[in-house]
């Protein structure tokens, strides 16, 4: 029961969404997938700001929507953050977050306090919207969605209108919504780094139909997604900073299966972090190389083979460990190496994205 | 002033604002809520009752005022209600002239208040929703302040357009000294009379009134704010 059931149908001239999903109760939910593909319209349905033809929704045991029911949006425990700011331009930024805690019985001030502090905008209060840059704005629209007090938090690609420095502003900040926040956190986007980075599940949208579902790690790792990501596929390991080299500014990060090496981004010794391996950044050996520029090895089993998007090109995924890799070859050296599925291989990893 | 504008003067502006500003008043009562229908409705006859809105401002004052003559009075549909209500004809009566200037100047209040409630867009409005605002608390607190400069100049524009009128009131009101004579019947009068000073007079008020609103019209420009 703790869980969000939604079946969401809808038919507009050009355009259908059908979908029948349970999504978690906790943790970030993204639902990704490129324009058009419906995850935008899915959460407006979830939200009540499209009535769609046929629908269920069913909120931790709470129903939202039924054969009999429809609870209008202003009735709806949740917050909605959009992907253009929309602050009330005739209120200031105060007045912006008070709007929606003065109507909501149940929200305490002490969670507008907290949702400042998060947003770190204590020193906008006094402002008039207009007066603030774009990443301010956008903080000032996520503090005012969290302090109605909902019990689920819904964004509409926030990150989608801001520049590159904006976003690489509003991150961190998404980041610790991620670890402090104890709702559940529904994210659309068609962003595979902003994904990769924030989401604990993983709802992937094509064409108005969900064709994958399921936890972040696991997902990506499927063979027949890549496809979907194209230049993005990879994979998304759970790691912890294990070393830091000083003499070479690296460090190392071991995951579930292996360590690999690279820059060293400050990150204490313990800290958990998240770290992204694309498919375009694996090769594979099958005895070893001899000296290399790609120092990152490590002994794995072809997993299974799969189709990319392009008629040359391979993906092949690698068990290592406990954890799995995927790796783009052309067909070619696949076939000149003997890749098939139970060959044991060397990993080379050119580059590995720490996430935080 | 006493001794510049006559007596007659003052009754007939005195009559022309309180006209004036009844009919503004009661306009912001019917208009809004009619701007607003015609804002979001996605009904068909949504069109043609915009249309029948915009009637006045190509109608002959005349015509108008022909048909609530007919309808006014004892033998129309209207007529005939007022009267089984005990409140008699309300043509050549003052509340007789403020239902033709609401009809009248009808299009001066709902069309600047529509188009100031389709600027503001459904955005403000979903978001104010997922702020826990009903659809009534939402349109006093968000759709009414960001459309005030809409009320505004539909307040400006019914008021005036008011005051300015006169076929029509001649049509249903007449000439009646403080009751239906306002400020442009007098002038018609004083001309009729060949008393072109006293014309000149009060038409020069009225010149200066209405260059003076729409100068505020045009210099008071809110929520237009510097900045990104």
């Amino acid at each position: 029961m703790q869980d969000i059931a939604v079946t969401c149908q809808i038919d507009w001239p050009g355009f259908a969404l059908d979908v029948d999903l349970r999504l978690p109760g906790r943790g970030v939910t993204a639902l990704f997938g490129p324009s058009g593909s419906g995850k935008t319209t899915l959460l407006r349905c979830i939200a009540g700001l499209e009535r769609p033809s046929r629908g269920r929704l069913l909120f931790k045991g709470q129903i939202w929507q039924d054969e009999r029911t429809w609870l209008p949006t202003h009735r709806r425990p949740l917050g909605y953050v959009f992907q253009e700011a929309s602050l009330f331009p005739h209120l200031s930024v105060l007045g912006n977050l008070h709007y929606g805690l003065k109507r909501s019985p149940g929200a305490r001030p002490e969670g507008l306090e907290r949702a400042i502090e998060l947003l770190g905008i204590g020193h906008l209060l006094a402002r008039q919207p207009d007066t603030l840059s774009g990443g301010e704005r956008q903080r000032v629209a996520i503090a005012r969605a969290l302090a109605v007090g909902p019990q689920v938090l819904l964004m509409d690609e926030p990150l989608a209108a801001l520049d590159l420095k904006r976003k690489q502003e509003i991150l961190p900040y998404l980041e610790r919504l991620h670890d402090e926040l104890d709702i559940p956190l529904l994210y659309v986007s068609h962003a595979p780094d902003e994904v990769a980075r924030l989401a604990d599940h993983i709802v992937v949208l094509d064409a108005g139909r969900a064709v994958a579902s399921g936890p972040l790690t696991e997902t990506l790792a499927r063979l027949d997604l890549p496809i979907r990501l194209g230049e993005d596929a990879g994979v998304v390991l759970e790691a912890t900073i294990g070393a830091i080299d000083d003499e070479w500014h690296l460090a190392r990060v071991d995951f579930a299966g292996g360590n690999l090496w690279t820059r060293d981004r400050g990150l204490p010794v313990g800290h958990r972090a998240r770290i992204r391996v694309l498919a375009r950044d694996v090769s594979l050996a099958v005895a070893d190389p001899g000296p290399s520029s790609i120092q990152n090895r490590l002994d794995g089993i072809v997993d299974s083979l799969g189709d990319d998007e392009h008629p040359g090109l391979l993906l092949v995924r690698v068990q290592v460990g406990t954890s799995q890799l995927i790796a783009r070859l052309t067909r070619r050296s696949a076939a000149q190496l003997g890749i098939a599925t139970g060959r044991p291989v060397r990993v080379q990893v050119k580059s590995v994205a720490l996430m935080e | 002033m006493e001794s510049w504008l006559t007596n007659a003067d003052l009754q007939a502006i005195w009559l022309t604002v309180r006209l004036a500003t009844t009919t503004t008043l009661i306009l912001f009562l019917l208009g809004t809520p009619l701007a607003w229908w015609l804002a979001k409705s996605r009904a068909w006859w949504k069109q043609p009752i915009g249309a029948i809105v915009a009637l006045p401002l190509v109608l002959p004052p005349t015509v108008i005022g022909f048909y609530l003559l007919v309808a006014l009075g004892p033998h129309g549909a209207i007529g005939q209600l007022t009267q089984s209500l005990g409140l008699g004809t309300l043509p050549f009566t003052f509340w007789g002239l403020v239902v033709a200037s609401v009809i009248y100047s009808l299009p001066f209040m709902v069309q600047p208040l529509q188009n100031a409630f389709e600027a503001i867009g459904e955005r403000p409005l979903e978001v104010a929703a997922t702020l826990r605002a009903s659809p009534l608390d939402t349109f006093f607190s968000v759709a009414v302040p960001l459309a005030l400069p809409g009320f505004v100049t539909a307040g400006i524009l019914s008021f005036a357009h008011t005051v300015g009128e006169f076929g029509v009131v001649l049509m249903i009101g007449g000439n009646i000294p403080g009751v239906s004579r306002v400020a442009s019947v007098q002038i018609y009068d004083y001309v009729e009379a060949m008393e072109y000073a006293n014309a000149h007079r009060l038409a020069a008020v009225m010149l200066v009134f209405s260059f003076l609103v729409l100068l505020a019209m045009y210099l008071w420009r809110p929520g237009k704010r510097k900045g990104i």
